[in-house]
């Protein structure tokens, strides 16, 4: 199993864990990424408020990077996956656009086909691609006891309907119950998590936030697992936050959803990121995994 | 002697003159088509007028053949049948074009629309003078009608006919008759009691000397056709023998296996292994749910045998089939429920108190699981407030796309039922209320009044997820009311989702069996939508109630009648003709090969061994060709559609290629 990678620019930072853990799990489910050279950001969602053209072209020129012996593209970022996507399918439906695209990607030697890629989110190609039986061939370590909660937020799911159900989201929790997770059935598993708002409204976006935690907490959750770097920051890094605005004291871990597949895997910690997230995951995964 | 053929182009109003030139047509088909004697255009030409025109022709100008250019024949091939006969012409010397289906409604430019026009009837003319006179050939009608399905239309067409003295046989699929409404408290408008209603109904045609009930069976094989058809009837092993029961109910009282009735209680009572779906059922003798059965299922128990006095429990009976001559066949199948898992959003399957229409129903009953005690799922809590949903699986381009025209009827009862048995506050989110038959206004009146509220807006999700005071522990109801114009939570006890009337899961697999055919959505397609709704474009074959589109019971009550009535016609008369379009094996060429055998689909070919040949039993011919194709040596013709004909129908319409090219348009073909 072969695609080509495209990692996005918070994999670097702010998300290194998730960017070591999806390396590691791909490793060990035999999942061959093969990273795009020189790509570039994807201009996350502002861009295309500012101006549609050049934030498409931006984002094409990564489609555009995907070697011809390949054809399917995955990213582990939820608003880079759907950048991609978007842009694919814009150039499809309206060839004016491009057209105009084709002469901006022309300018740096490059051209792309709409259709010629398929985007993935990393997921579906998990959970679909790989799937069930290899993955649980595959579990050394199953996550009993741990109750988890998958939280899939806006990106992967809406406005495309095709990675999963997009009100209802479940692969994640399939992915989770095959490795023996106990899967916490929440309701807000595709609620808003506030994306950017933070940064211009922080009592909107402590809103929303909190009403993630709240239900994660009323559902007794151990970890959140997460698909998105903007997800896992705003409930992890500004949880403190939400409970001084609140007055709450959530004490919830937000992991990403390959770290705790590599936990499974049997990938060693120091390998998956672990600790790099600000409400620390470490005692309630030892307490709860230990026991078993 | 060359043919003299009348060539009648119809505008059908704007129809088609809104977007073919019919003057221009006609003018050009009597100057350049050979052997036009005749051509005219006229605004209607199914018009008295119309017809009368074409008959004078015929009588003044001697015309042998006839070509109508107009709309679809499964529209008016009869009217103009019917025209050249009385003016003394074969009915089968005339040929319809269509140039409304196959033209003016599907085109987008005159000029082109223009020309296909003229193709089409260069065709025709080429076609039409190669036809052969045919007399149509008439079969006796059996009286006796298949119904299927025991619902409250099938019950209906079922009294009629047999209350009119013709032989009725209905088949049921269930172990009882009555179909949804059996499961109902009371019904709109009026509230009257569903059952003190039905069940006069069901004993009836149970008790009907004209009528044989197969219950707990299944129609499994249709051939003939109109008149005399022939049915396959597979009725299912009850495992109690019908002839001894008495329906004392001893057996299911001591069965000692208890099991979740998923079907009539939809999943809120239990019903033993061996079982009646409801005490009035009709006949009123229980059925052995094999799969659920101690003794199927590990060897031990028989106990129902045991306390049956009679003796009537058999375990080892077995299916039966029952072969039957009928003349016509009513489907009434009816609707089953969406299933509201597929809105997960809506939480059912999840959230324990939302509940869909159907539990509902049971809820309220007298006769169901609480007694009819309006409950929360842990069986004892009365709700404070609930919240009905509206079009749950109904006018979403996800699901489907039709409104299925009972379910604001039935919230506004569910509603009224809320009220007066709990005085807990209701809450009904609409998209538009749809209340548009007779007293169906005045009973929404009559609820508004009563308190009900109402809030327009699709909701949006319901969840438990409480996000502020007062929220706490309840089910809330997140929507958009678009009066208000602003999102609106509504924290509830209990909801109610008003699940959409779906078509039968079967529907064109029975449909198919009987030859007729379902719509996009699945709901069978009648012969007109108008003028004609409850007859298909199979002859002998009819439909009636919610199998051909969701409706209330006074609609379905109304097509189980007309059905019957349509029927009853057919059988007052006595005989039917049907189409001499067959084939017909020359016997001199036949080598008695046999292969056209089996490859008829209505099983109309017959082996005659003494003359080592096969031949086509008419009255079951469909005229589908299969075999016409099949015969290595060629020697099978079907009427009406020989070689010669379609081959000079080809001609025809290639008259311009021939024009362009210079030379015979066989030759380009
Ligand atoms: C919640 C709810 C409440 C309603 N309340 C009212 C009301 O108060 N007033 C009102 O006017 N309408 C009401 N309706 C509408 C009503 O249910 C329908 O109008 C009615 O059921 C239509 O009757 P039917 O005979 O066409 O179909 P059905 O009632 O569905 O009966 C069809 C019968 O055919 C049988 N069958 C199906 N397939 C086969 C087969 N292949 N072979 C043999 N038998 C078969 C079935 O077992 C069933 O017995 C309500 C509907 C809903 C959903
Ligand atoms: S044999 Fe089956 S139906 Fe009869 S009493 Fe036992 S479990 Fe019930
Ligand atoms: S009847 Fe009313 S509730 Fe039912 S689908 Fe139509 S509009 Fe919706």
């Amino acid at each position: 199993m072969k695609y080509a990678f495209y990692p996005g620019c918070s994999l670097e930072v702010n998300a290194a864990a998730y960017d070591v853990s999806v390396r590691a799990v791909a490793r060990v489910l035999g999942v061959e990424l093969v990273e795009l050279d020189d790509w570039n950001c994807c201009g996350a969602t502002e861009y295309f408020s500012q101006d549609e053209l050049t934030a498409c072209a931006v984002i094409a020129r990564n489609l555009a990077l995907v070697e011809p012996s390949m054809n399917q593209l995955t990213a582990p970022c939820a608003a880079c996956f759907l950048n991609l996507k978007k842009v694919d399918r814009l150039m499809a439906e309206h060839p004016d656009l491009g057209g105009k695209i084709n002469e901006a990607l022309a300018a740096g030697g490059l051209h792309y086909d709409p259709g010629r890629v398929r985007v993935r989110h990393l997921l579906e190609v998990i959970h679909t691609d790989v799937g069930e039986e290899a993955i649980k061939a595959k579990v050394v370590r199953p996550l009993t006891g741990l109750r988890v909660a998958p939280y899939y937020g806006c990106q992967v799911v809406r406005p495309y309907k095709d990675v999963d159900d997009p009100e209802y989201p479940v692969k994640m929790d399939e992915l989770f119950r095959w490795l023996g997770a106990e899967v916490v059935d929440y309701p807000v598993k595709s609620h808003c998590c506030g994306g950017h708002m933070t940064q211009i409204s922080e009592p909107e976006a402590f809103e929303l936030i909190r009403r993630l935690l709240q239900s994660a907490l009323e559902y007794d959750t151990d970890v959140i697992a997460c698909l998105c770097p903007m997800c896992q920051l705003n409930m992890d890094a500004y949880q403190s936050r939400v409970n001084g605005m609140f007055n709450t004291s959530f004490h919830i871990p937000v992991l990403y959803f390959t770290q705790l597949l590599g936990l499974a895997l049997g990938v060693p910690e120091k390998d998956l990121g672990f600790g790099k997230e600000i409400v620390s995951a470490g005692p309630v995964i030892h307490a709860k995994l230990a026991a078993c | 002697m060359a043919e003299r053929v009348g060539v009648y182009v119809c505008h059908c109003g704007s129809n088609i003159a809104g977007m073919v030139d019919c003057e221009a047509v006609a003018r050009w088909a009597k100057e350049n088509v050979s052997d036009v004697a005749v051509s005219r255009d006229y605004k209607f030409m199914c018009s008295s007028l119309g017809q009368a025109m074409i008959e004078e022709d015929i009588r003044k100008e001697g015309l042998t053949r006839v070509v109508v250019a107009a709309c679809s024949p499964h529209l008016h091939e009869k009217t103009f049948r019917r025209a050249c006969s009385n003016a003394g012409l074969n009915p089968y010397l005339m040929q319809m074009c269509n140039i409304r289906e196959h033209v003016s409604w599907v085109a987008q430019e005159r000029d082109p629309a223009t020309e296909k026009a003229k193709s089409l009837i260069s065709a025709a003319v080429a076609r039409v003078k190669r036809q052969e006179p045919l007399e149509p050939m008439k079969v006796g009608v059996n009286p006796r009608t298949l119904v299927v399905g025991g619902g409250i239309a099938g019950l209906q067409a079922t009294l009629e006919l047999a209350d009119a003295g013709y032989p009725v046989v209905l088949v049921e699929r269930s172990p009882s008759i009555g179909g949804h409404m059996a499961q109902f408290d009371k019904t709109f408008p009026t509230l009257d009691c569903s059952a003190c209603i039905l069940t006069p109904k069901m004993s009836e045609a149970y008790q009907h000397e004209n009528v044989t009930l197969y219950s707990y069976a299944e129609l499994e094989e249709v051939s003939g056709s109109v008149g005399a058809f022939k049915v396959r009837i597979r009725k299912r092993a009850r495992s109690v023998r019908e002839d001894l029961c008495t329906g004392c109910g001893a057996c299911i009282e001591k069965c000692p296996r208890k099991v979740v009735d998923n079907d009539f209680e939809v999943g809120l009572g239990y019903r033993k292994a061996i079982y009646m779906p409801f005490p009035q059922a009709v006949p009123k003798i229980p059925v052995i749910d094999r799969e659920n059965c101690t003794w199927f299922q590990r060897g031990k128990c028989r106990v129902c045998e045991k306390m049956c006095q009679p003796g009537a429990i058999d375990y080892d009976q077995q299916d039966e089939i029952i072969e039957l001559d009928v003349g016509n066949i009513i489907l009434a199948t009816g609707w089953k429920l969406f299933d509201c898992r597929k809105i997960p959003q809506y939480g059912y399957g999840r959230l324990a108190n939302v509940f869909t229409n159907m539990e509902f129903e049971r809820l309220c009953n007298a006769a169901g699981p609480t007694s009819g005690k309006i409950v929360l799922r842990d069986g004892k809590t009365e709700p404070r407030s609930v919240a009905i949903v509206h079009c749950v699986g109904s006018r979403d381009k996800n699901h489907n796309e039709h409104c299925s025209a009972v379910c604001c009827m039935a919230a506004l009862k569910f509603g009224h039922l809320v009220l007066e048995k709990t005085g807990a506050e209701v809450y009904s989110f609409y998209i538009d209320m749809r209340t548009n038959q007779k007293m169906y206004e005045e009973f929404y009146c009559r609820l508004l009044e009563e308190g009900m509220h109402f809030i327009r807006g699709r909701v949006a999700e319901i969840t438990d997820a409480a996000r502020m005071p007062g929220e706490e522990g309840k089910l809330i109801i997140q929507c958009e009311d678009t009066l208000l114009g602003r999102q609106r939570r509504i924290p509830v006890d209990m909801v109610i989702l008003m699940g959409a009337l779906e078509p039968q899961a079967d529907a064109k697999e029975l449909g198919l069996k009987c030859g007729i055919s379902c719509s996009m959505a699945g709901w069978y397609t009648e012969r007109h939508p108008k003028l004609d709704p409850v007859a298909t474009m199979t002859d002998g074959v009819f439909v009636a109630g919610a199998c051909q589109g969701a409706k209330d019971i006074p609609a379905a009550v109304a097509q189980g009648a007309a059905a019957a009535a349509r029927v009853m016609g057919m059988i007052t008369k006595g005989t039917v003709e049907i189409e001499p379009v067959v084939a017909s094996i020359d016997e001199e060429g036949c080598s008695g090969c046999r292969i056209c055998n089996n490859m008829c689909p209505y099983n109309a070919i017959e082996y005659d061994a003494g003359r080592n040949v096969s031949r086509v039993i008419t009255a079951l011919c469909k005229g589908c060709g299969t075999c016409v194709a099949a015969c290595p040596a060629g020697v099978i013709t079907g009427s009406h559609f020989n070689n010669e004909q379609i081959g000079a129908e080809i001609e025809g319409i290639l008259w311009d290629a021939r024009a362009a090219a210079g030379r015979g348009a066989a030759a380009a073909v």
